[in-house]
């Protein structure tokens, strides 16, 4: 029995409409997306053209400054459409799906009989290199470097989250075998991480080639970069890695068959859904398709649809794609309607981290949050409260003063190496004077990136 | 409701870029935000965000403040009845306070807010809220007899000089409220000390009853003679003093709203009475004098002690900004009020004094808290190398 790692700083946000675990199928969307700003500071490079017919699993484009990290079409079919944005910037790649996949054949191989190099090779190729991702900096990782760790969450603690026992469910083997790839990449352990309280799968209590840990506590504990933090923390010159539940699972689909099976599945959920599901769908669906006819229709109501969770999610419109690295999509309502006196009224329908609004006297209700950010920035004020939602030794308010300052010493010394934007989400989120937290990490990681790079 | 929003909605374009009212538009922002809760939305990072805003933060301490507030209304006229000796109805005696308070708030309010205004102006930002609870404080914490344009005079320099030099709002070194006061008690010392307390302008037929003496308890003790009031006079208040400062329960009452919404840091708070009690036990042990023997517990309900360590310690932005910093900051305001107050008894309240100086050194105070958590990283690092190599 392994040591429970006991969270106690952080937050559960109350909201409506989480994920009832039924799992329902999407139809098949006529469209797929892939989107290169989901991968921070990449530079893509097109290796395909407008028109072309393309199988799942054939190359898109590759990063301009690591050409061997490659990205592959999800699903088979016609790539139609380019989207542009400022700067001739690519946004987004349309793909024309066929009715049905054809495969790439990357051919079927069991890990345990490959190197390490022949399976980073094999990953690259089938473009799930990039759900390999790294710390620090948060960004795919490079199949140059050799982690010291790699870390695996195995559960989800983010507001309406998926709920990873559930989908791991009839995925144990591919699992398992992702879980073998892992191992292979790294000379030291792959750690996997449960939550105490959660109905834990067999999947991982069983998992081999692991270390499992076990904790408890509220989110942002099901963040991999907290997990980090706990068991073996980033160091300047550390560099580990870590991946998502659903990418390992596929990592094991293309090691057993193959092929670059990109399904999935996904939670839709939120206040502005009737039926909050889950749904197969494939990597890049179209949101509409998710969403079809499960949306909340209020004449006065805008609805905010967005790809991931409400706190690091990626707003998207409802004609757009589902993200590369998310399983859930939420719909909240837009919060686009002045509230006469807002700040003052005792607002029963909102709520609150502080105890300064009655929610805290109904620990029982769940809030239809909306989008309004309620007032313009202020300089800090408050002090002491990120500190609260933030289950780090990392001192908040001095490092986000260090990135704002640009003192890249300080920024060191504080521990930017540790944090990414999403584990300062709740330090957003509960932030009285409205500054966009997870802004300035970024902006402090891409300093640090740009200085040793 | 509806209809506001239009009217407002209808005037705002003389107010935007090009408007004939370009100039006040930061000014007809700060109304129109106040009137209601604007439709703007998040566009990065979290997408929801806690209901809690800036207002909401400083309108809670307001709200803490309106104990002090209504019974220092009260006192006022409480003791000016009692110096002249009249017996009048409880209605009178808000009534009197009400005369001679209300005007003290509007003016420190008005002076305050103005300059707000124009610096936002000037510099282009938001009208931050800070001077909402400055306002309310800096009348709070001084003579009722203070004349007007005193107020004013000293509501400009404290916001000027205490926080717009600085950049404003949240980067401020001394709380501004103190800053005030400071200000009145040097620049116009014989308005701020001796028989000041209690409005006692005269009317005709008035006059004041024998032996009547306007010196605070603090006063009293410091110079060893007159009639010190009892523990349940100065606990409930019943005494002269600033404004808002006589009554520690009123104070406590304000301090369970602070605490209760978790707006006021109880770190600080706790460890300026644990201060306070801790000074007051040493001169006690050591104790020549009287004022050295005063029991412990007094300090706490004596001057300005309690009101200071309720609502100026506690300006989240002057005060000590790290967890552990905040213990050793308010214990230390706690020693040296404490300190003043006893070892130098020309000017017996410390409060002030002891809450500006340890303003000064809070960021060297979070230096080395910083430090700390710094070197612990580094140690870290160093352990994990020494393993690996070995």
């Amino acid at each position: 029995m392994s040591k429970i790692i006991k969270i106690k700083k952080g937050l559960n946000i109350p909201i409506m409409g989480e994920a009832e675990k039924i799992l329902n199928s999407a139809p098949r969307s006529a469209t797929y997306g892939v989107c290169p700003p989901d991968f921070h500071g990449l530079t893509p490079k097109m290796l395909v053209k407008e028109g072309e017919k393309v199988k799942a699993g054939t190359p898109l484009f590759f990063d301009k400054y690591n050409e061997k990290i490659i990205f592959t079409s999800p699903v088979s079919g016609v790539f139609s459409d380019l989207v542009r944005g400022e700067k001739r910037r690519i946004l987004k790649l349309v793909i024309q799906a066929d009715d049905s996949d054809e495969y790439v054949d990357f051919g079927a191989s069991d890990p345990d009989q490959l190197s390490r190099d022949e399976i980073i090779n094999k990953l690259l190729q089938s473009g799930l290199w990039p759900s390999i991702r790294q710390r620090p900096y948060s960004i795919i990782a490079n199949p140059d470097d050799k982690p010291k760790a790699i870390f695996v969450s195995a559960f989800n603690t983010a507001p309406l989250g998926a709920d990873l026992d559930f989908i791991v469910n009839g995925q144990e083997r591919e699992f398992q075998i992702g879980l073998n790839v892992l191992g292979k990449l790294t000379d030291g352990k792959v750690h996997l991480s449960v939550h105490n309280e959660n109905n834990i799968s067999s999947a991982f209590l069983n998992a081999k080639g692991v270390e499992l840990h076990r904790f408890s506590g509220v989110h942002p504990a099901g963040n991999v970069g907290i997990q980090i933090h706990h068991i073996d923390p980033v160091d300047k010159g550390d560099i580990v890695w870590y991946a998502g539940l659903q990418h390992i699972i596929m990592i094991g689909r293309l090691f057993e068959q193959g092929i670059y099976d990109a399904s999935r599945i996904v939670a839709l959920a939120g206040p502005e859904i009737l039926n909050p599901r889950y749904y197969r769908v494939i990597t890049g669906a179209a949101i509409t398709d998710i969403v079809s006819k499960n949306l909340r229709i209020d004449e006065d109501i805008n609805h905010r649809f967005i790809s991931g969770d409400v706190l690091s999610g990626t707003q998207v419109s409802e004609n757009d794609y589902m993200r590369f690295y998310d399983d859930l999509v939420s719909v909240i309502p837009e919060g686009d309607k002045p509230e006469i006196l807002g700040w003052i009224m005792p607002n029963f329908d909102k709520f609150s981290f502080s105890r300064s609004f009655p929610a805290f006297l109904m620990p029982w209700k769940k809030f239809r949050h909306n989008t309004n950010i309620r007032s313009g920035e202020r300089p800090f004020v408050v002090t002491g409260l990120y500190e609260k939602v933030l289950p780090m030794d990392i001192m908040p308010m001095q490092l986000l003063k260090s990135i704002m300052i640009n003192d890249i010493d300080m920024m060191e010394k504080l521990g930017i190496y540790e944090v990414a934007p999403e584990d300062f989400a709740l330090c957003e989120y509960v932030c009285p004077s409205k500054i966009d937290i997870q802004d300035h990490i970024r902006e402090g990681l891409d300093i640090i990136r740009s200085e040793f790079a | 409701m509806k209809a506001l929003i239009n009217l407002v909605e209808k005037v705002k374009p003389n107010f935007e870029k090009g408007g004939r009212l370009e100039k006040f538009h930061r000014t007809f922002e700060a109304f129109e935000t106040f009137l209601y809760v604007k439709g703007d939305v998040t566009k990065s990072g979290a997408h929801i965000r806690d209901a809690m805003d800036m207002k909401r933060t400083m309108v809670h301490v307001i709200i803490a403040l309106i104990p002090p507030l209504l019974f220092g209304i009260w006192n006022v006229g409480f003791q000016h009845y009692r110096a002249t000796g009249e017996e009048v109805a409880f209605i009178d005696q808000v009534l009197f306070g009400l005369i001679h308070v209300l005007p003290i708030i509007i003016v420190s309010y008005a002076s305050g807010l103005a300059v707000e205004f124009i610096f936002a102006s000037a510099r282009d930002h938001e009208v931050n809220e800070g001077f909402l609870v400055s306002g309310m404080l800096i009348p709070l914490v001084i003579p009722v007899t203070t004349p007007l344009w005193m107020v004013a005079l000293a509501t400009i320099f404290a916001v000027i000089i205490g926080k717009e030099v600085f950049g404003g709002t949240g980067m401020n070194i001394l709380n501004p409220a103190l800053l005030a006061r400071a200000f009145l008690f040097f620049a116009y010392p014989s308005y701020l000390s001796g028989e000041v307390w209690i409005e006692t302008t005269l009317q005709e037929g008035q006059q004041l009853v024998d032996g009547f003496s306007g010196a605070t308890a603090l006063a009293v003790q410091a110079a060893g003679e007159g009639n010190m009031p009892s523990d349940f006079d100065m606990f409930f208040g019943f005494i002269p003093g600033s404004i808002g400062e006589t009554s520690t329960l009123a104070i406590l009452l304000g301090a369970i709203v602070l605490i209760a919404t978790g707006i006021g840091s109880l770190r600080i708070m706790a460890s300026v009475f644990v201060g306070g009690i801790f000074m007051g036990l040493v001169f006690n042990l050591f104790a020549v004098n009287d004022f050295m023997a005063l029991p412990a517990y007094k300090h706490l309900i004596m001057g300005g002690f309690a009101f200071g360590a309720v609502y100026m310690a506690t300006d989240p932005v002057s005060a000590s900004q790290t967890g552990a910093g905040k213990y050793i900051y308010g214990f230390l305001i706690g020693v040296i009020t404490v300190l003043i107050r006893v070892v130098n008894p020309a000017y017996p309240e410390g409060m002030m004094l002891a809450i500006l100086f340890m303003n000064v050194f809070a960021p060297l105070i979070d230096h080395y808290i910083v430090q700390a958590n710094v070197k612990k990283r580094i140690k870290r690092m160093e352990k994990v190398r020494l393993q690996t190599q070995a």
